[in-house]
């Protein structure tokens, strides 16, 4: 079971894509897995036969769980545990070791936390549901069919062992929600119309029919949207609580840079073109091997610089809420593969199609609220990222050239930075290699 | 709903499957309206252009920011004369 972030802690195998004997190959989806953020899909690192599945569908397990063996090469033989403990198929493992070595036959052994995940009521997932994420909500996946219900509803009423048979739903199309959960949970230890720590929209205990969902608020606790406010609550409170953030900010001159990608543009077809959006984060990623102490994790009271630049990038949700996967080793990729990298992040975050690996291993995050029409923006950092880049809207400014007053557009670039890792120096000289760069694009 | 109207919804609803044109005041800048960003227009132009064979150009973007405006963009270009010439339409003003 990846981690998907440093508060996850255990995700539901919701669903298998590959079975025992398949071939597999580096890259390849074997599973989706539901967590706080959404359905996630889980990737291979290696090429070779799916082996043995370990994890059942429907089973919750902690972070670090072996969910299936890969047997590497291309033998047919079903060679099960026995020599080289095949590898894992997530690498981001903390307790792999131990799990992998012990070839013990009954993978009831993997879940050394709680053993029978029973008390799920809704848990047979039908075997064969095929995920069609026409919508950004992506909590039918693994849904059974008579109970709708938010993976932070089944994750609430295993907690709280709550039969989710039993609980009204309010979400959309009368889907159970996790403020139902609560509701439900209330209810039982004092009946009366005890507020839930959430938003009350329901106006008392009234035991509402069964499937009216009663549509308050069309934001209220929708369905993926819980489960997403409760990962960035817990992500962001933990950054505010444990990173001593400083924060820069500089404006930065497009006017050649946007002139340059205007021409550019000027000559592409619609699937062609390069948003400035996507400029500002290639400049970002190709700047960042330069100022290494940017780019990185801390962990264990130490910074852990990163090889590549996985370059987060904060997209929001139109359901709410937002996600941040990563775009891969960015700093190698050119203008357009930066696009393309782009638009197919924002494209499958809002289908709920991201895979685990995006969300996991970033290495610095870029948020940019320009559509919105903000000036600038300063960011919360991600942890265990030590960076935050903030990017405003870019509109016409008064800039002086030479002795003139010009009106060029502008953005402002800003950074917030984790004051363990990095200095103002160091991170005013990131913001100003940022700005050349543009500045010498075109 | 004309049939321009229905390619323009259909083209818009896998990049904002919430949104109803018909909530929309078609005199009005549309991106606001429907809360659409920067890479979310850019997705409405090419599935328009997948279905109408019509390449707005980044140039016209002014030309085509309401939902009035945009129709009468996308007649001016050709559409619904009945010809859905496939991608045939270059960026030419």
């Amino acid at each position: 079971m990846p981690s998907l972030g440093a508060d996850m802690q255990a995700g539901i195998l919701s669903e298998w894509c590959k079975k025992p004997g398949d071939p597999v190959k580096s890259g390849d989806i074997i599973a989706v897995v539901e967590t706080d953020k959404g359905a996630i899909e889980v990737e291979v690192y290696s090429t070779g036969t799916m082996g043995r599945i370990l994890v059942a569908e429907g089973e919750k397990v902690p972070v670090g769980t072996v969910l299936a063996l890969i047997e590497e090469g291309r033998s047919a033989a079903p060679t099960p545990p026995a020599a080289a403990p095949p590898p894992p198929i997530v690498q981001d493992l903390a307790a792999s070791r131990p799990i992998v070595q012990a070839p013990a036959p009954p993978p009831a052994v993997q879940a050394p936390a709680p053993p029978p995940v029973v008390q799920a009521p809704a848990a047979p997932p039908p075997p064969s549901s095929v995920p069609a994420p026409a919508e950004p909500t992506s909590a039918p996946l693994s849904s059974p069919p008579q109970i709708h219900a938010s993976p932070a509803a089944r994750h609430r009423a295993r907690e709280l062992e709550i039969d989710l048979a039993g609980v009204t739903g309010s979400g959309r199309h009368g889907d159970v929600v996790r403020s139902d959960v609560d509701l439900a949970a209330a209810g039982r230890v004092h009946p009366g119309p005890t507020a839930p720590p959430t938003a009350a929209p329901a106006p008392g205990p009234t035991p509402a029919p069964p499937d009216a969902a009663p549509p308050t608020t069309p934001q209220s606790p929708g369905t993926p949207t819980a489960s997403i406010r409760r990962a960035i609550a817990s992500a962001m409170a933990r950054s505010n609580r444990e990173i001593p953030h400083y924060y820069l900010s500089l404006g930065i001159d497009l006017r050649q840079a946007l002139a340059w990608l205007g021409a550019r543009n000027a000559a592409r077809p619609v699937e062609g073109r390069v948003l400035p959006a996507a400029l500002l984060l290639h400049a970002v990623a190709h700047t960042l091997p330069q100022f290494p102490e940017l780019n990185g994790t801390w962990s264990d009271d130490a910074f852990h610089p990163a090889p590549t630049v996985n370059l987060g990038v904060a997209i929001a949700l139109r359901s709410g809420g937002l996600v941040n996967p990563c775009i891969h080793d960015a700093a190698s990729l050119d203008l357009d593969a930066t696009m393309s990298g782009l638009a197919d992040l924002v494209s499958r975050a809002r289908a709920g199609r991201l895979r685990a690996s995006e969300l996991g291993e970033g290495t610095i995050t870029v948020t940019n609220l320009g559509d919105l029409g903000v000036d600038e923006t300063y960011g919360v950092i991600y942890p265990p990222q030590v960076a935050l880049v903030g990017f405003g809207r870019i509109a016409p400014q008064p800039v002086a050239v030479d002795d003139m007053l010009a009106v060029h557009p502008v953005v402002r670039m800003t950074l917030a930075a984790d004051h363990r890792a990095s200095d103002g120096h160091r991170g005013g000289m990131f913001l100003s290699a940022v700005a050349r760069f543009l500045q010498e694009i075109a | 709903m004309t049939p321009l109207r229905a390619h323009i919804a259909a083209a818009l609803s896998p990049v904002a499957p919430e949104a109803d044109l018909g909530t929309v005041d078609p005199r009005a800048p549309l991106r606001p309206q429907l809360d659409l960003d920067s890479m979310d227009f850019l997705r409405l132009l090419a599935g328009l252009k997948q279905r109408l064979g019509i390449d707005i150009p980044e140039g016209d973007y002014g030309k085509v920011a309401t939902l009035d405006a945009l129709e009468a963009y996308l007649t001016a270009r050709g559409a619904g004369l009945g010809a859905q010439s496939e991608g045939a339409d270059g960026a030419h003003p």
